[in-house]
């Protein structure tokens, strides 16, 4: 602990970097998301087809998705978030397509029977119905991203994965165990506070 | 770029396949003790309501570690190589499949079991003929989850001196090798692939012909 008592500036340092990382990502892959779902909610061969390809990339592991964009971009943060994005897109492109599939067409019917626009229906209707799968959506994608962002430490991006990188190089068990308990906490903290927004936003429209 | 990294495969074509045993090795061993801990164990757990839940909230939370720290914690208490690997690994795939089996029993539709009692079965047939086909699939989906994690993470396994495909992708940084890079992280990226699709094929199989969903 003498050693978290003269560096804790340095893990705080860590955190910072962790976080940013993964909600540049999370923010970047969220738009790309719902742009691409809103493009293709009416068609659900093709949204179906976005779902199952991206279901298969999501499985590529991490370190190996960093090495292959290495010799593309370099090392650093832009490869790291580029590597990120990915996988917080490949996870939330499926909620959002399944977020907008669960919404009843005759709402959507009633909608435009009232002589609502297709924007205005997007905004007033499908968003806040679909709402509830597409956070179900971040919550995975922020805990998977948070994972992988200790990895993004090994391309030089900084981070919680520093300090457990390190500590694996100095054999020094302290390091290791703060580097994974903070990532952990992390996760568990997103997850969480996610799982209440979730909730809350399901209680919201539950009359729908 | 592409190249060069298969000249390199064809160059040292033992070493690369060294790689590729050891990670399939390292990942199927996991996954095996994994399965044969968890599956027990979850069925054991779904009997009572709140050891299930509790073991489902538990194994959720545990999830969220990353695979890195997992691995790295293992280098203090058993050093590295192999064995700290297969049992960061395991650890790793346990909760998907805990989550699954539970869930599975625990989900079977009460009114199923119901119509199997007033038909006279006995509850071993229902276990036997009912519970068990039902819970199959949903149990292959949680293995199909941490196979594929395994294989993902069994890449990490190369930090703490677990050998597999990962070794090319930490030499290839550490020598700002590109080629060698790619010698580790193609490899690895179709093997999870076809695991994925692999695994999936197999669940269909398993889930009994009337629950089929076309894909």
């Amino acid at each position: 602990m003498d050693w978290l008592a003269e560096n804790w500036d340095l893990l705080l340092r860590a955190t910072g970097q962790h976080v940013v990382l993964v909600a540049l990502a999370l923010l970047a892959a969220l738009a790309l998301a719902l742009a691409l779902g809103v493009a293709v909610r009416h068609r659900p061969t093709l949204s179906a087809l976005i779902s199952a390809v991206s279901g298969v990339l999501y499985t590529i592991p991490s370190l190996a998705l960093f090495a292959i964009l290495v010799p593309i971009v370099g090392l650093g943060v832009p490869t790291a978030v580029i590597g990120l994005t990915t996988y917080a897109f490949l996870i939330l492109t499926r909620n959002v397509s399944a977020g907008f599939r669960q919404v009843p067409g005759a709402v959507i019917d009633a909608a435009s029977g009232m002589g609502m626009s297709a924007g205005r229906i997007l905004w007033t209707v499908e968003l806040p119905l679909a709402a509830p799968v597409i956070v179900g959506g971040l919550r995975v994608a922020a805990t998977t991203t948070i994972s992988a962002a200790t990895i993004a430490a090994y391309i030089n991006a900084g981070g919680l994965g520093s300090i457990i990188l390190t500590g694996i190089a100095q054999a020094f068990i302290v390091k290791i165990a703060l580097g994974a308990l903070v990532a952990a906490l992390l996760a568990i903290a997103t997850d969480l506070s996610l799982a209440r927004l979730e909730g809350r936003l399901r209680a919201r429209f539950a009359g729908a | 770029m592409i190249g060069q990294a298969i000249a390199l495969v064809l160059a040292r074509p033992g070493e690369f396949l060294d790689a590729l045993l050891t990670h399939v090795a390292l990942s199927a061993a996991a996954l095996a003790v994994a399965i044969a801990l968890a599956v027990p164990a979850g069925l054991l757990l779904s009997r009572r309501a709140a050891a299930a839940l509790l073991t489902i909230n538990a194994a959720n939370v545990a999830k969220t570690v990353p695979s890195l720290a997992v691995l790295a914690l293992m280098l203090p208490i058993l050093g590295t190589g192999f064995l700290p690997a297969l049992v960061a690994l395991i650890l790793l795939a346990l909760p998907s499949i805990l989550i699954n089996t539970v869930g599975a029993i625990v989900r079977v539709d009460a009114d199923v079991v119901g119509a199997a009692t007033a038909m006279g079965m006995t509850p071993r047939q229902i276990a036997r003929r009912i519970e068990l086909p039902l819970a199959v699939p949903v149990v292959f989906a949680g293995i199909r989850t941490a196979a594929v994690e395994v294989v993902a993470s069994a890449t990490l396994a190369s930090f703490i001196g677990g050998g597999g495909l990962g070794d090319f992708i930490t030499a290839g940084i550490a020598m700002s090798e590109m080629s060698q890079l790619l010698v580790g992280a193609v490899p690895v990226a179709l093997l999870t692939v076809a695991t994925e699709l692999g695994f999936a094929t197999l669940q269909r199989e398993l889930t009994p012909r009337g629950l089929r969903v076309a894909a």
